[in-house]
């Protein structure tokens, strides 16, 4: 049996910002890859996702963006390399190809069963990400054999599309991009749209993430935060990084030609089903969207900015057609394709601890799985702070965890 | 929105809510409800429904009374109207749990309301129920609903008071989207 200190589990950005971490404080760790570092970006991600934040917005611990191109945003191939380069440049002892079967509790702390070795260590820290699997509704054994059903898991480009019509569902990040490029490819997309954040990519010249950054949203600490459950399973917003800043919300998708519906209820008969709440989903987002940019002029003001930037103005109210169909025959051959773009889930099949809440969800405050000592969570959406959804979060989370990962261990010295 | 000194007050106790929502979450199977309600055949299209009991916090619960309910269709259908229509029910329904919404939701909000008038409209094609024209559904073609809301808030929050009442209701839900609906004989 192998012996360490600790195991991080995935070595995407969040498992190596903890590696870096643990190598300051000189913590005897690895860190476990089913693949190689970046492997969902390698992998699971399709080519022409680039992240929606901006580059000057990618930090990890010691690592700045230094590129040409700060206000663009990152393609997927660059967040390889990126991380890529920051597992080499934090000496990160990755282990590569080493799938994790089982993490259970031991009375020295925890075993760890990977390929066919079994480890020993005092903490684990799970870094697997949050979006390991697609989040598909139980309505999927209702879609007519003859539709092609894909996941942003298993979605390249449009090129291996059938020809004919294509059904989005879920109008989140994911959903609105890929809709307007697969429409973008000749074939007709309905977009069926709930619950969604509705943001500018740009307001007043500035990205909307130097907004969110410079009023301390982003800093927002989860223990502060009124409603956390909600604010832990927001869909993410309708933004997209394209290589010059364009706007991706449901008015821009109408004037391209897309069909909006609303959120696809139920396949009854090969009859898909949407609710006709639509306008009211597109007005709370408006709504939630407005309150936003009032808050960003006020603070604008406040900070004696209001003169120096650009006017406040506010996006023209998402536009519904009043006779949005309610119903679309699945059968007719009018779609061809279904794409499920309803969210992600994060994969610790292999925890083998009682740790989970009736949901399945680990119960954690603010990244400790204090049911568990010496037991970690990471890279998941609201951690520790609203910006622990995106790369730079794991900043200050792996500095807070590192350091009680750190105390854990010296308690048990004691 | 306004402040003032005084509380708020919509005779809506949010804080049970609150503190209903946090004992549930903790306890979920406590969360389960089963509402219920009996209807009787009269004569001709008159019915009479009695609500009395329903299930949830883990045990049997009984309203203060039993509330009863006719409904029938009017005079110009060859009925007797001795009720409202069923299709009307589903609308008191609707407004009814809006309006309780725009309530808890003020209150919550600290927003005092003076007054709150919902007038709802269901559009229906009846040569759908007729089976005479089988492009046109059964039930309502749209329903419109308009609020008259005085209150001490400003349109945008009132706007927002009515948006948030739709997301949390449960009839809209009901009626806005698909629903599993088994009859069968008893």
């Amino acid at each position: 049996m192998m012996q360490t200190t600790a195991v991080v589990i995935g070595a995407g950005h969040a498992g190596l910002a903890m590696s870096r971490r643990l190598t300051e404080r000189s913590i005897d760790h690895v860190v476990l890859e089913r693949g190689e570092v970046a492997n969902s970006w390698r992998t699971q991600r399709w080519p022409s996702l680039r992240l929606f934040t901006p580059n000057w917005l990618t930090r990890l611990p010691g690592y700045d963006y230094a590129g040409d191109d700060p206000r663009g945003y990152m393609p997927a191939a660059g967040v390889v390399a990126t991380l890529t380069r920051y597992a080499r440049l934090a000496a990160a002892p990755v282990c590569t190809a080493t799938t994790v079967h089982t993490v259970r509790t031991t009375p020295g702390g925890f075993e760890i069963q990977a390929n066919d070795e079994m480890l020993h260590a005092r903490a684990v820290v799970l870094a697997t990400g949050a979006c390991a699997r697609p989040a598909i509704p139980a309505v999927t054994g209702a879609v007519p054999r003859s539709i092609t059903t894909l996941t942003p898991l298993t979605y390249h480009d449009p090129s291996q599309l059938p020809d004919g019509g294509v059904l989005v569902v879920g109008a989140s990040a994911t959903g609105v991009q890929l809709a307007g490029e697969i429409h973008r490819s000749g074939r007709p997309v309905t977009l069926a749209v709930g619950e969604h954040v509705r943001l500018p990519r740009r307001y007043r010249g500035r990205d909307i993430f130097w907004w969110l950054e410079i009023m301390g949203v982003l800093a927002e600490r989860y223990d502060q935060i009124d409603d956390l459950t909600r604010a832990r399973h927001l869909p993410s917003p309708q933004l997209t990084g394209t290589p010059e800043p364009a706007a991706t919300d449901l008015n821009t998708l109408t004037a391209q030609g897309i069909r909006l519906v609303g959120r696809l209820g139920r396949i009854s008969d090969g009859v898909a089903q949407f609710s006709g709440s639509l306008r009211n989903t597109c007005t709370l987002a408006d709504l939630k969207m407005n309150r936003f940019l009032a808050r960003a002029d006020n603070w604008a003001n406040a900070h004696g900015l209001g003169d120096e930037l650009p006017p406040a103005h506010r996006l023209s109210p998402t536009q519904v057609d009043p006779l949005t169909p309610l119903e679309l025959d699945l059968t007719s051959g009018e779609i061809t394709t279904l794409l499920w773009a309803t969210g992600f889930r994060p994969d610790h099949s292999w925890l083998d601890i009682p740790v989970r809440d009736h949901a399945g969800h680990i119960r954690h405050d603010g990244g400790v799985v204090t049911s568990a000592p010496g037991l970690y969570l990471l890279g998941m959406p609201v951690l520790r702070t609203r910006a622990s959804t995106y790369i730079h979060g794991a900043v200050t989370d792996s500095e807070a965890l590192g350091a009680h990962l750190h105390s854990f261990l010296n308690s048990q010295l004691r | 929105m306004t402040i003032t000194d005084r509380p708020v007050e919509n005779g809506v106790n949010v804080q049970a809510l609150l503190d209903a929502r946090n004992a549930l979450s903790a306890a979920p199977e406590a969360a389960q409800f089963t509402w219920r309600a009996s209807c009787t055949w009269r004569n001709g299209t008159h019915s009479h429904s009695t609500v009395a009991s329903f299930a949830g916090l883990g045990a049997e619960q009984q309203h203060r009374t039993t509330y009863e309910f006719d409904t029938d269709h009017p005079e110009c259908f060859a009925s007797e109207d001795n009720g409202a229509t069923p299709v009307e029910f589903v609308l008191v329904g609707l407004a009814g749990c809006l309006t309780a919404g725009v309530a808890a939701v003020a209150q919550h909000r600290g927003i005092q309301l003076r007054s709150v008038t919902a007038t709802i409209d269901g559009a229906m094609d009846i040569l759908g129920i007729l089976g005479a024209d089988p492009d046109v559904r059964n039930g309502f073609e749209a329903i419109t609903v308009r609020f008259a809301i005085e209150a001490d808030a400003s349109r945008d929050d009132l706007e927002a008071l009515i948006a948030q009442s739709q997301k949390r209701s449960a009839v809209f839900d009901v009626v806005a989207n698909p629903t599993n609906v088994l009859v069968e004989l008893a």
